[in-house]
């Protein structure tokens, strides 16, 4: 019989009440109780960074975390990135749209949390500092490329942005 | 669901910890989660009991005392990384966290998951060994205190009781005036090392040394320290030419043989490394005399 836990969680802005055995992850978790499948599992043992999540603000790998773990704290995924939820993108999605910094699109959900905690920490990063950032999600396309130049341009876009808009916060979005 | 079944508990204080681990047969403690959450990913352990670690109150800090830096075993790496108390008076360590994982492992990863793993290869671990670390632990028969030399009792072993955790650990300050160097050799940026090499040095007016420390992570079991490299360099002063002839000795140390690389590999890199490890150390030394 396999142990359980009540857990509360707030996920990109919402709290979930569940229910959960002790053993399940953070990224099954996301993914198979509350159907934010955005959340990707590559190698499910910490080495692609698929999974990365913002837990509490930082980067973390949701496969190396259990649900338990995560009671009554803050979960941000990628389907909490763009904006009101709605068409419009967050500028980072955008740039890799624009960029084709996609490709297959797999590892692209770890990528954009990974760079959205860089860009906070390092608002003018250079392009080692983004190869650096990114040296823990693999992307079995090869072609980190675009996504960095994807990167240099989001970053861009969100300083002339900040320093428009500055309201203070430091916030992204 | 790739873990194996068992039974999960998060004490929220020491006490409690220890009565969990009196209590309960084949437990594990779950630190930073970035080497044990894998290993039950793959079950390679297979334990009946996980002890949480991250609601336990204390074990979070970095403080000067008495002439050390006294960091708690739940620790964030990430927080090592950005103290500025860690940058300022334990620059080795500091340079080290750069090489240990990733913004994503770090954030999660401990100092005391990283030490109680006690991986061969792991920066945190040599840097301990290179600093002459103190490690306090707590058990069923109350507190003691390990000097880091006793710790690894064999391969990924640390010398505790089945009763016994880490609560944190003492590094010794070094000299204002110090030099620090911190060298690895790894296939990709964020693995372990292949070798690691981790030198401290300070040096009189005339630039003659006055004391030495020098460790080599990767090349067996556990960390071990080049004694007589340490010994050799009292009263010298650092030039290439000398460093090579002395670090030479290094090349006959054991070493193991793996897929990664042939004991004669490691050998090279632990001469090699240690070099430039002591030549890094050196060249920080007079950058700040300058």
């Amino acid at each position: 019989m396999s142990e359980t836990r009540t857990i509360t969680v707030t996920v990109n802005g919402a709290r979930h009440e569940k229910t959960v055995p002790v053993r399940l992850t953070l990224a099954d978790f996301l993914r198979q109780k509350l159907g934010l499948t955005g959340t990707h599992l590559g190698c499910e043992h910490g080495v692609c960074g698929a999974c990365t999540v913002l837990f509490d603000g930082r980067s973390a790998r949701a496969c190396l975390m259990l649900a338990a773990q995560a009671d009554g704290h803050d979960v941000m995924t990628v389907e909490g990135l763009a904006p009101g939820g709605g068409d419009k993108l967050h500028p980072l999605q955008q740039a890799f749209r624009d960029h084709h910094g996609l490709q297959c699109g797999f590892c692209t959900p770890g990528i954009l949390l990974t760079l959205l905690e860089l860009l906070r920490d390092n608002p003018n990063p250079t392009e080692r500092d983004i190869r650096v950032g990114l040296s823990g999600n693999l992307c079995r396309c090869t072609g980190y490329h675009n996504i960095v130049v994807a990167a240099l341009d989001a970053a861009k876009v969100l300083d002339d942005r900040r320093q428009t808009t500055d309201d203070g916060t430091g916030k992204l979005s | 669901m790739k873990p194996p079944l068992f039974s999960y508990h998060d004490p929220r204080n020491p006490a409690e910890v220890i009565g969990l681990l009196t209590s309960l047969d084949n437990a594990k403690l779950l630190a930073g989660g970035q080497s044990l959450m894998p290993m039950l990913a793959m079950r390679y352990v297979l334990p009946d009991h996980v002890i949480d670690l991250n609601r336990v109150d204390g074990l979070s800090y970095i403080r000067t005392k008495d002439g050390a830096i006294e960091i708690g075993a739940m620790t964030r790496q990430r927080d090592l990384e950005f103290s500025a108390l860690v940058r300022e008076r334990c620059p080795l360590m500091h340079e080290a966290i750069g090489h240990v994982g990733h913004r994503q492992t770090r954030n999660r990863g401990t100092l005391g998951g990283s030490l109680c793993h006690l991986d061969p290869a792991a920066e945190l671990v040599a840097v301990a060994a290179a600093l002459d670390a103190t490690l306090s632990v707590v058990g069923g028969n109350g507190a003691r205190t390990i000097a880091f030399t006793d710790f690894p009792a064999g391969y990924m072993t640390p010398a505790l009781a089945a009763d016994e955790f880490l609560t944190g650990a003492s590094f010794p300050l070094w000299s204002q005036r110090h030099g620090y160097g911190f060298v690895e050799f790894s296939r990709r940026h964020g693995d372990f090392a292949i070798v690691a090499a981790a030198a401290l040095l300070e040096e009189d007016g005339a630039g003659k040394v006055t004391r030495a420390s020098l460790t080599l992570g990767g090349l067996g079991p556990a960390p071990v320290r080049a004694r007589e490299v340490e010994r050799a360099l009292l009263g010298e002063t650092i030039e290439d030419k000398r460093l090579r002839e002395v670090c030479a000795s290094l090349r006959k140390l054991d070493a193991v043989d793996d897929i990664h690389a042939p004991a004669s590999y490691r050998q090279h890199l632990a001469a090699v490394l240690s070099r430039r490890a002591l030549l890094k150390a050196h060249e920080r030394i007079v950058a700040r005399t300058c």
